[in-house]
């Protein structure tokens, strides 16, 4: 598979401040990557030396197989970004902007056609510092997509955005995928990650703490699936012994909860089946990335 | 990179005369200024010479118009574009964001020529201001005296750390400047305390040359060495101390 871009054992520190400690990862091309993580768990710095904004102190890093640190002009040309707590002038119109970057990436000015495609033609001639959070999110897309750029990297785009506009969002960086871009998404949001990308890594305190496809990823800290129904007549957790799958059978108020990985449901109805008066509500949880997040990062606070 | 200079300096132009305080301070003030104390005592005759004072005036209001923009409009540039993070989204472009310091120069170098130009055909349809003596020297003046202003006003923005302590420090440092200066004032009329203190500031010498040229059609060659001292030393604090972020 293509590597777009590949990080291997990357460290930096700002003073006595570990921010990345040991973070490997690859991404490859055409795919939506996620980084996620709590606040201060080293994303922004990861990607702020992928980009060349800063040196790392230790690892090796190949974006589109260049050195981030070194390549200059020759990755910006080629990368699109969207930077948090970035801005344009205050007074700066959209066209205005638009034009501007197009002159600075050296590419034609194709400002109506972008703006139409992104939503903004109607606010064409408003100020940068009039624009609600989600027109800045989009003129900032528009930004980052106008050298028809290989990889593009967002970071935390949908912070602060409604839930409206996070949606519209998502569906915008879907778009970019299916023109052949490559994404790297920084975000904080499980359901972003959850929703967007095709594979995740969950960095925390500077080290990757788990890596893979969002839907593999669920169940790796702890039970994956849990299975709960209203006490029956007649039921005893022995009838429950041994059902494969299962790790824990407990009481939980009125209902049982039965903890475990895999079909659990399947197995659970089978035995619950014998019962003369089975329970109605049945029903099985599958454990969120956010749970598996959570659990991940809280067994790192702990040690 | 000279097309992303003239692109940014175009827009940055625009953008100025977006602002009304800045484009207020640096083009109408001086113009009401010259209007009002020229209609007050511009013909009158300064004691001891036979310079009127309106073509006294001048010099010094063009002075004026070197600091504000040396002192008060670039450290709010700089400070409020590296806050706000516009110098970190050019980082992140294929030009340097180098080119949007150099722009500003150029704005700064733009509006000063055009303040300094209305002021004077305005001074001079008004109240019948002389042309310069030199205009060489003049010109040379005002060119050297705003690169050393404009280092000046780079280093404060470099220096402090927010936008708000450089746009204070910046005003600290220019108001009392501008009244010993001689921007205002003719220094001749200061008691000698105050000429020590005023001798100490770098706007006298950028006025001092200015006059020279305009006044004398003379090159002060003591002012001038100064403000090249001035422009060296406020340059390299400047490059040293500045941070993008």
């Amino acid at each position: 598979m293509d590597v777009v871009v590949d990080v291997e054992h990357l460290g930096k520190s700002y003073g006595s401040l570990r921010a990345v400690d040991d973070v490997t990862f690859q991404v490859h091309r055409g795919e939506i990557f996620g980084i996620l993580g709590p606040n201060g768990a080293g994303k922004t710095t990861t990607i702020e030396c992928l980009i060349g904004l800063r040196r790392p102190d230790q690892g090796t890093l190949r974006v589109l197989g260049l050195d981030p640190a070194l390549a200059g002009p020759g990755l910006q040309r080629r990368i699109g970004v969207q930077l948090q707590s970035a801005a344009l002038q205050d007074r700066i119109k959209v066209r205005e902007a638009v034009a501007l970057f197009s002159t600075l990436y050296d590419v034609p000015d194709r400002t109506e056609p972008l703006l139409r495609e992104w939503g903004l033609w109607d606010r064409r001639d408003a100020a940068f510092g009039d624009l609600s959070g989600g027109q800045r999110q989009r003129l900032f897309i528009t930004l980052a997509l106008l050298n028809e750029p290989e990889l593009v990297v967002l970071d935390e785009l949908t912070t602060g955005l409604d839930p409206g506009a996070r949606r519209a969002t998502w569906d915008l960086i879907r778009s970019i995928q299916r023109r052949g871009a490559t994404v790297l998404l920084v975000t904080h949001s499980m359901e972003e990650a959850e929703s967007l990308c095709d594979r995740v890594a969950i960095i925390d305190r500077g080290r990757v703490r788990a890596l893979g496809a969002p839907a593999e990823l669920v169940g790796s800290g702890r039970t994956a699936t849990r299975v709960r129904f209203t006490e029956p007549a007649g039921f005893s957790l022995a009838l429950l012994e041994g059902v494969r799958g299962a790790e824990r059978v407990t009481r939980d108020g009125a209902g049982v909860l039965v903890e475990g990985d895999g079909p659990l449901l399947v197995y659970v109805a089978e035995r619950l089946a014998r019962l003369p008066d089975p329970p109605v509500d049945l029903r099985s949880e599958r454990s969120t990335l956010e749970e598996t997040f959570l659990s991940l990062v809280g067994e790192t606070k702990e040690s | 990179m000279l097309r992303h200079v003239a692109a940014l300096s175009r827009l940055e132009l625009k953008l100025f005369f977006r602002q009304p305080r800045a484009a207020f301070f640096t083009l109408v003030f001086p113009l009401l200024l010259v209007l009002v104390f020229g209609s007050v005592y511009g013909g009158a005759t300064l004691p001891g010479t036979t310079l009127r004072a309106i073509d006294y005036m001048l010099p010094g209001y063009i002075g004026m118009i070197i600091g504000t923009t040396g002192l008060m409009t670039i450290p709010g540039w700089v400070s409020t574009y590296r806050e706000q993070g516009i110098f970190r989204r050019l980082r992140v472009t294929p030009t340097s964001p180098v080119v949007l310091l150099i722009s500003q120069g150029v704005v700064g170098l733009t509006t000063l020529t055009l303040g300094t130009l209305l002021l004077f055909v305005t001074a001079r349809v008004a109240f019948g201001a002389h042309v310069p003596a030199s205009v060489l020297f003049s010109t040379a003046a005002i060119l050297l005296g705003a690169a050393s202003m404009f280092a000046f006003g780079g280093m404060v923005a470099a220096v402090a750390g927010s936008a708000r302590t450089a746009q204070a420090v910046g005003m600290v440092i220019y108001f009392p400047m501008l009244f010993l200066s001689g921007a205002l004032l003719p220094r001749q009329m200061m008691p000698l305390g105050v000429r020590r203190v005023s001798d100490l500031l770098p706007l006298s010498y950028v006025n001092e040359l200015i006059g020279g040229g305009w006044l004398d059609g003379a090159w002060k060659t003591t002012a001038s060495l100064v403000l090249v001292g001035v422009l060296g030393v406020t340059g390299a604090i400047a490059a040293r101390k500045f941070r993008w972020e």
